[in-house]
Parts: structure tokens; sequence; C-alpha cells
């Protein structure tokens, strides 16, 4: 981890803010996300973890502070320009269509194509070989991605999710509650997938509110807490026990622990 | 890892049965539907099964399978557009009145029907992607407004509510030939429309299995926020499917002019309604995302069969109405179980 110390980060906040109105969304918060590591953002609700991501996705800008890519000042525009950059963000509610099979799913938007004139045409064996190909790099084991991606479970959709961004190459994955609505077991296989990225050499950003899930995969654990950044630990620096303390609201437990006994 | 899983995923794929994969396939109900159909009036009337009789009932159900090619793409993209319907006549009438009042030749006339029509058809999907209201709003005040201007224009320029003919008019031979001629193979007289029909299903068929815009009308249809926020131009392929039916339109119309060599400015009326459940027989989702091309023609076919099966039985046409609704409520019943298959989670 020390000689990732030295690298420069493939996303960088330093002290990024960002007001609505005059209301304080998020105040003072860094991080840092190395390429071939997971940076999980841990806070309840509300704590700013959806405004974090949307200044990382591009969909807002940032108030104060700095947001460096590569080690390069930036401001992102648009959702599109933090794609072409490298950034893919996968949100809760899956941007895929039920309806259509696997394959059609993994490619929606970026068609592949060959043939010239009226007869360009979807190089549909291309998008199929390369789906069942991709998905299997990842580690996903799909029977046919003929079916409809809606038979998929939640597990298995958020992995196409990711794999999808993998092969469109994304430099940073940003992953918004990927285990949120998810049993024991799916929550596994998506870290599993996680972990897997990151072996490919992604960057990623974890957001959760389950410290168990981000000690299981994080190198970085930043924590927010009413907009403002109330840590950020190397996963050598902090135990599961502390970090789940921090994350239950430190003291605040202890307070809710004594008034639950004497109630 | 990946090579042993890259085998036990092809076992697992033998296993899926041919019968599951036809049970996938969206015009299965309807098949099976067209084939009851046949055979039911293959009984029933012994004029049935003539090559005579066929060609009728295949005229019948293209003349509805026109539209309702394009009708069923625009479902599968999530919309509705019952304006269809009058739009076929506004076409003819555009067609007929212009090569009249200009005294061109009929071709001239036919140009001008289509881009008039397409514009009709740019101006839903237009209204539609803009204001965001439902396509039954937009498409109703369409269909009322186009209802009135048929009826309005021809009144004005006419006197009547039918068109003067352009019969004896340059071109019109040719214009009848490619719109509403008739092939004899062995004896017996099919009608062009048929062609049309088919052809129409064909390119249907490839646009949506085999093109990137088919990908999208799925996916718009399917998820409109999933296909917007991957990148798919929404408002593009929506503006587009809304013009495809207008192009159907734009057929079926020249087909009602030549035909004959006037238009009755009050018809069309009613015909939307028919063209949508074509397509949902068809196996077409009411709720978008999915359906198929050759699924409409089976609906059309279906529609075709009965409507004259009924004359060939030497039935009371008023059971016609009957049987639709019959056919149109088992459709949608199997639909709807199709769709739970579909979406339903492991």
């Amino acid at each position: 981890m020390t000689e990732t110390e030295a690298r420069t980060a493939l996303v960088e906040l330093s002290g990024v803010s960002k007001h609505y109105g005059n209301v304080r969304a998020l105040e003072g918060v860094s991080l840092e996300v190395h390429a071939g590591e997971i940076t999980c953002v841990l806070g309840d609700n509300g704590a700013g973890k959806s405004t974090l991501i949307k200044i990382i996705a591009g969909l807002h800008q940032h108030d104060g502070g700095t947001l460096a890519l590569d080690g390069e000042d930036t401001r992102l525009s648009s959702p599109r320009e933090a794609l072409d950059r490298g950034i893919a963000t996968v949100y809760q509610d899956l941007a895929v269509v039920p309806l259509m099979p696997v394959w059609r799913n993994f490619f929606l938007g970026s068609e592949p194509r060959k043939g010239a004139g009226p007869f360009k045409r979807m190089d549909v064996d291309l998008m199929r070989r390369t789906t069942r190909a991709e998905l299997l790099r990842m580690g996903i084991d799909l029977r046919d991605v003929d079916q409809p991606i809606g038979t998929l479970s939640g597990g298995e959709r958020q992995c196409v999710a990711i794999a999808r961004a993998v092969y469109f190459g994304a430099k940073v994955l940003v992953l918004d509650e990927p285990t949120a609505a998810l049993g024991v077991k799916q929550s596994g296989v998506v870290l599993k997938y996680v972990a897997a990225a990151r072996d490919q050499g992604l960057g990623v950003v974890l957001i959760t509110h389950n410290p168990h899930h981000a000690y299981l995969v994080g190198d970085r654990f930043v924590l927010l807490k009413r907009g403002t950044m109330v840590g950020n630990h190397t996963r050598d620096s902090i135990t599961l026990d502390e970090l789940t303390r921090q994350m239950a609201g430190g003291n605040e437990l202890d307070d809710l622990r004594h008034e639950l006994q004497r109630g | 890892m990946s090579a042993t899983d890259a085998t036990t995923a092809d076992e697992r794929i033998l296993q899926t049965s041919p019968l599951r994969k036809l049970l996938g396939r969206p015009e299965l109900g309807s098949v099976v539907g067209a084939i009851a159909v046949f055979v039911f009036f293959a009984f029933a009337a012994d004029s049935f099964l003539r090559a005579s009789s066929i060609s009728t009932v295949l005229y019948a159900s293209s003349t509805i399978g026109i539209m309702a090619v394009p009708v069923a793409l625009l479902m599968i993209g999530g919309e509705f557009d019952l304006s269809a319907g009058v739009m076929v006549t506004s076409s003819a009438l555009v067609s007929s009145m212009f090569s009249y009042q200009m005294t061109a030749n009929v071709w001239v006339g036919v140009g001008v029907s289509l881009l008039v029509t397409l514009a009709i058809g740019a101006f839903n999907g237009f209204m539609l992607t803009r204001t965001k209201l439902p396509s039954f709003i937009i498409t109703l005040g369409t269909f009322l407004m186009l209802t009135g201007m048929n009826l309005g224009f021809t009144k004005l320029i006419d006197g009547t509510v039918s068109t003067k003919t352009i019969a004896d008019m340059e071109g019109f031979p040719s214009a009848r030939d490619v719109f509403a001629s008739t092939i004899t193979v062995g004896g017996v007289g099919f009608k062009i429309t048929i062609l049309w029909w088919l052809a129409l299903v064909a390119v249907a068929s490839w646009i949506l299995l085999r093109t990137r815009a088919g990908n999208w009308i799925f996916a718009v249809g399917g998820n409109q926020e999933a296909a917007r926020a991957v990148g798919v131009p929404v408002t593009k392929t929506k503006i587009g499917l809304y013009m495809g039916v207008a192009f159907g339109a734009w057929i079926a119309g020249q087909h009602l002019l030549f035909s004959y060599d006037v238009v009755q400015s009050g018809e069309g009326v009613g015909n939307e309604l028919t063209y949508i459940i074509a397509a949902v027989i068809g196996g077409c989702l009411i709720t978008g995302g999915y359906g198929s091309a050759v699924g409409s023609a089976v609906g059309a076919f279906i529609f075709g069969m009965t409507s004259k099966g009924i004359v060939f039985a030497e039935w009371n046409p008023d059971w016609f109405k009957f049987f639709l609704g019959a056919m149109l409520l088992l459709a949608t019943l199997l639909n709807a179980w199709v769709r739970k298959r579909a979406e339903a989670t492991k």
C-alpha cells in the first residue's frame, strides 16, 4: 500500500464542498481513488453520499475545493464528460431494460455495427460473444445471454452493470450502494465482482452504509456525517470494530445504549 | 476459473429446450390462434379453402397489416397513435386533391402526400417528446383535428364529401399499377398490397432484430429512463417511430385512392383501433418493450380470416365484433402471462 501512496490518484478530491442554496450538502470532503484499490464512502442517510457521487459522476459541480483526475485539476460539466474521462457510475436503480436480453442490454447505447449503407447492422455475434466473455471474465457464469435481464437476480444485474462499465473502458467505477437491496448471499456475490474489477486495475468508489461490507473489500474508508467528513482512514489504520463504531455514530451509540438500558 | 465456467455454461444452455425457446417468442400465441381460426373456418365454411377465398382473406389482411406493422413498432416503443386510421384518409385526400387542383401528374400528388403525411407523423412525435404528455392525449388531438380537416377541406375545395375523380389524369395507370394492381398467379388474382405488406414485415423485422435502431425501439419502450441514461437518443427514436406510422399511412392511403379514383373524406375513423388490436393479438405488450413485426402480421391475418370467414360461412357479419373481442381478451391474457414470466425474478 505504501508504493501506491506515491502514485498519482485517478481521482482526488480535496476539501470539496457543495451548497444547494443555503443548504450545506457537503463541506471539506477529501478522498483518493487509486488504480487497483477500493475507496469506501460510508455514511448514514443524509450524510452527503449521493451529493458526493453526483460530483464525481459529473451531474453536479462542486462549489469549493478541488477535483483532480490523474493529478489534473478538473471540473466535470456533464455525465458524458465523466464517462469520456473514464468514470463510470452504476446507480442503485440500474440502467437496464428488464424485458430485453442480457446481450442487448450490455451494449445498449453503444452497439457495435458492421456492413455498409442500408445493410449496416448490429454485429450480433460479436455482441453475444463479447457479453458472455466479459461476464465470464468477471466470474459471472450466465446460463444464457438471450434471457431477459429481468429474469436475473438483483445481484446478477448489478454484476452485469459492473461488467458493462469495465468493458467500455472505465478506469474508475463508482458504485452507489450496490448491496443495499440485496440479501446476505447476493451481497457477497456482488462484493466478489467489485473485488474482481479492482483486480483488473480499476479504481473503485464503493458507497455503502454497511461497514462490514466495506471492510471486506475496502482499502480506504471515508466517513461522512451530515455533509462533513468525520474520518478518512487507510485499511491498516483502522479496525472493523472501530469502523463500525464510528459508522454507527461513535459516542452517540454509547449514549443510546445507555439510554436503552435504563428504559 | 473461466475455462471450467465456459464449459458448464455451455452445458446448461443445451438444456434450454426448443419448446422453452418457442414459448419465449412474442408471436407464439398469435400463431396458435391463427391456426385455430384457420382450421375453424376451414370446417365451418366450404368455400374458405378455395384459392380465390384465400386471396380475398390475404387482401383484407394486407390492408390492415400495412398499418399494423408500424403501429406494432410504435407500440414496442411504448406509444400509441390514435390518428393512424384517419391519417390514411388524409394521405389519400392530399394526394388526390393536390393532383386535381394543380392539374399535375398524379405522381406529383403522391410525392406531396408522402411529405405531408410524414410531417403529420413528425408532428405527433415532436409534440409527444416536447410536451411529455401521454401519447393517448396527443394523438387523440391529432385524430380529431385530422377527422375535421379531412371533411372540412374536402367540402371547402370540392363542395361534397368525396374528391373528384382523377382516373383520367396523367400518371394514373402507372400509379394504380404500383398501389392497387392485381397480380395473377395460377389463375387467381392477388392484390399487390399483399406484397407491400410482406415487404413491410420483412423490413420492420430487420430493423427490430438486427439494427441499432431496433435495440433503441425496445429500450425506449421497455425503460425510457434507463435508455436515456446509457445514451440512447430517445426523442429521435420516438419521432422516427411516428414517422414510420405515417409512412404506412401513406402506402395505405395511396392504395385507397388508386383502388378507386375518388376518396370518401369520412373514412378511416375507427381503423386506428383495428391496427392496435392486430398488434396486440400479435403479441405486442400494450405497455411497450416487447413484441414483433411478424406477430402484427399474424394478428392482421387473424383479422382478415375472421372478417371474411364469417362471410364465407354465410353468417351474420355482426358476429365479427364478438369474435374480435374474444380474441383480443385471449391475446391480452396470454401476453400478461408472458410478461410475468419474462420479468419474474428467479
